[in-house]
């Protein structure tokens, strides 16, 4: 019963404290807007950078060109012994026939080349199986396969023509180390930023208090225990944490709307569907961090005036 | 009631406030403190809500040795006393019923407690018209009126009044005498530092004086000591 007294006069004096320090409340709601607009760009930086880096990995595979002679079945013997590979995500099967195809759209324009096609008899492609590995580090296990004479490749000499790895084996290998910087590169930024917007917010809190130092020594005079003090300063502050959180997610909505219709072919993802089809997590992300921020903050900076 | 038993204070930079102190209030006494700037009767006052400790000697409310509470203990040990300072010390961002009703709130009164006594002892110290007020809408005898009403609100059983009378004109001044005077008739101990020759010719009780941090005279019925000077 007592508790709950104590939580209701907590509740209203920090909403009453708020009210009433206007300048200064209005200071603390702007830092956290900055501080959660901030950890708002991050999350969407993060999904920024996995699509692109999961983009550029879907563009890496290794091609298996099959002889022109090599019957159906084996090429599909092969495909499914490759998909048995604990290292292989997927593995794409193109015929003979869509082979060509795929050569003649490609060489549309390429008159020279279609004539010279056309007067060859039959089909001059073998089958081609597109292998994709679960992570972009398992290609060269997956080559070593298809290029060893062990059991399961014996029946396959002379069915494999060529094996595009060791051409790709360069762009795949610093791809490998590109998206690797990308992902230790993209954590120290979100990392720094939000240390740096953690800290903004902290000394903001710590000023609004300081000017409060003086009544937070009367209080203790007039005997009111520790947590009666502090608790007002913590409904101020997660109140700045809550206002900052709507602006926060307000705001990134034109911006994303703008980002969505001018970058969405550079970033190669539309941003503005991304944020409405997320907005809910984004919005419990910030707010969540909003309010671990600014309540934390309160309780330290609070908590320098309450140990006398 | 109140027992300094050989209390010294030396603050960080050197400055020896109190001398081996040792003194006795009983309760429902009216103690009048008075000194020079500097001759410990504010440091007498701290040591007694537990603000500093002493260097030396123990200070005993009852038979609490004051300087041996843990913190929540302190907390609950001054609601037994309320405080007056020249410098008002109210709450800026509240207003005058909200000063009082935060001291009720801290030491967990009812709601309907609250909404009883503050009108009432607003009426006491005649503010019933400024009860929402803020303290920076109020003339300096209005705030300590209201200070004085926060410090009786809890019923405590000291009353320690630092220079109340320092920043008022002698009106205002005489009131508040003329308060703090009332509540020691109704049984609570008071103890006041002044240095206002007129307020403690009028108040006509036991009169202690500092000097250099040590006691040098303590009259039982007192009047400030100029005659006294050698």
């Amino acid at each position: 019963m007592r508790n709950t007294l104590g939580f209701k006069r907590i509740i209203r004096g920090g909403i009453l404290n708020f009210r009433r320090n206007g300048t200064v409340s209005l200071a603390s709601v702007l830092v956290m807007t900055i501080t959660l607009s901030v950890i708002a760009f991050i999350v969407l930086f993060q999904a920024l950078l996995q699509s692109s880096l999961a983009d550029l990995k879907n563009r890496v595979d290794i091609s298996v060109y099959m002889t022109t002679d090599t019957p159906e079945e084996k090429v599909l013997s092969l495909k499914q012994s490759l998909e048995q590979l604990p290292e292989v995500g997927s593995v794409e099967y193109v015929s003979r026939d869509k082979a060509l195809e795929d050569f003649r759209i490609r060489h549309a324009n390429d008159y020279v080349t279609l004539q010279a096609l056309s007067e060859l008899n039959g089909n001059p492609l073998g089958a081609i199986l597109n292998v994709r590995a679960k992570d972009s580090g398992q290609y060269e296990s997956i080559a070593r396969f298809l290029e060893s004479e062990n059991d399961a490749m014996a029946q396959y000499t002379g069915s494999v023509e060529r094996i595009n790895y060791s051409q790709n084996k360069d762009i795949i290998d610093r791809l490998n180390v590109i998206i690797d910087g990308g992902k230790k590169l993209g954590f120290a930024v979100t990392l720094i930023l939000a240390l740096v917007s953690v800290l903004i917010t902290y000394n903001t809190i710590r000023l609004a208090i300081y000017t409060s130092r003086e009544e937070i020594g009367v209080m203790r005079l007039v005997g009111a225990e520790n947590k009666y003090i502090r608790g007002p300063f913590i409904v101020e502050g997660l109140l700045s944490g809550v206002i900052g959180t709507f602006i926060t997610i307000l705001a990134f909505i034109p911006l994303t709307i703008w980002a969505g219709s001018n970058l969405s072919d550079f970033l190669g993802v539309n941003l503005f569907s991304y944020y409405i089809s997320n907005i809910f997590q984004i919005f419990f992300i910030i707010l969540i961090a909003g309010a671990i921020i600014s309540a934390i903050s309160s309780v330290w900076a609070v908590r320098k005036y309450l140990t006398k | 009631m109140i027992q300094f038993e050989n209390v010294s204070k030396v603050y960080q930079d050197g400055t020896l406030a109190l001398d081996d102190v040792t003194l006795s209030i009983e309760q429902g006494e009216f103690v009048s403190i008075i000194g020079h700037s500097g001759a410990g009767k504010t440091t007498l006052t701290k040591l007694l809500l537990a603000e500093e400790k002493p260097t030396d000697g123990s200070v005993y409310f009852e038979s609490i040795d004051v300087h041996r509470l843990s913190n929540t203990e302190v907390t609950k040990y001054r609601r037994r006393i309320g405080t007056v300072f020249q410098d008002f010390k109210l709450l800026a961002n509240k207003n005058a019923y909200e000063n009082i009703a935060f001291a009720m709130e801290a030491s967990g009164k009812s709601d309907e407690e609250i909404q009883n006594d503050v009108p009432h002892v607003l009426e006491l110290v005649d503010l019933t018209t400024k009860i929402f007020n803020f303290p920076h809408q109020m003339s300096g005898g209005e705030k300590q009126r209201l200070a004085i009403a926060r410090a009786i609100i809890n019923q405590p059983e000291v009353i320690i009044a630092d220079e109340p009378t320092g920043n008022l004109d002698p009106v205002n001044a005489y009131e508040v005498v003329q308060i703090l005077k009332k509540i020691n008739d109704l049984g609570t101990t008071v103890i006041l530092t002044t240095h206002n020759k007129e307020v403690i010719d009028s108040i006509g009780r036991r009169v202690i004086t500092f000097e250099k941090g040590k006691i040098i005279n303590d009259q039982k019925v007192g009047s400030y000591p100029i005659t006294n000077k050698k």
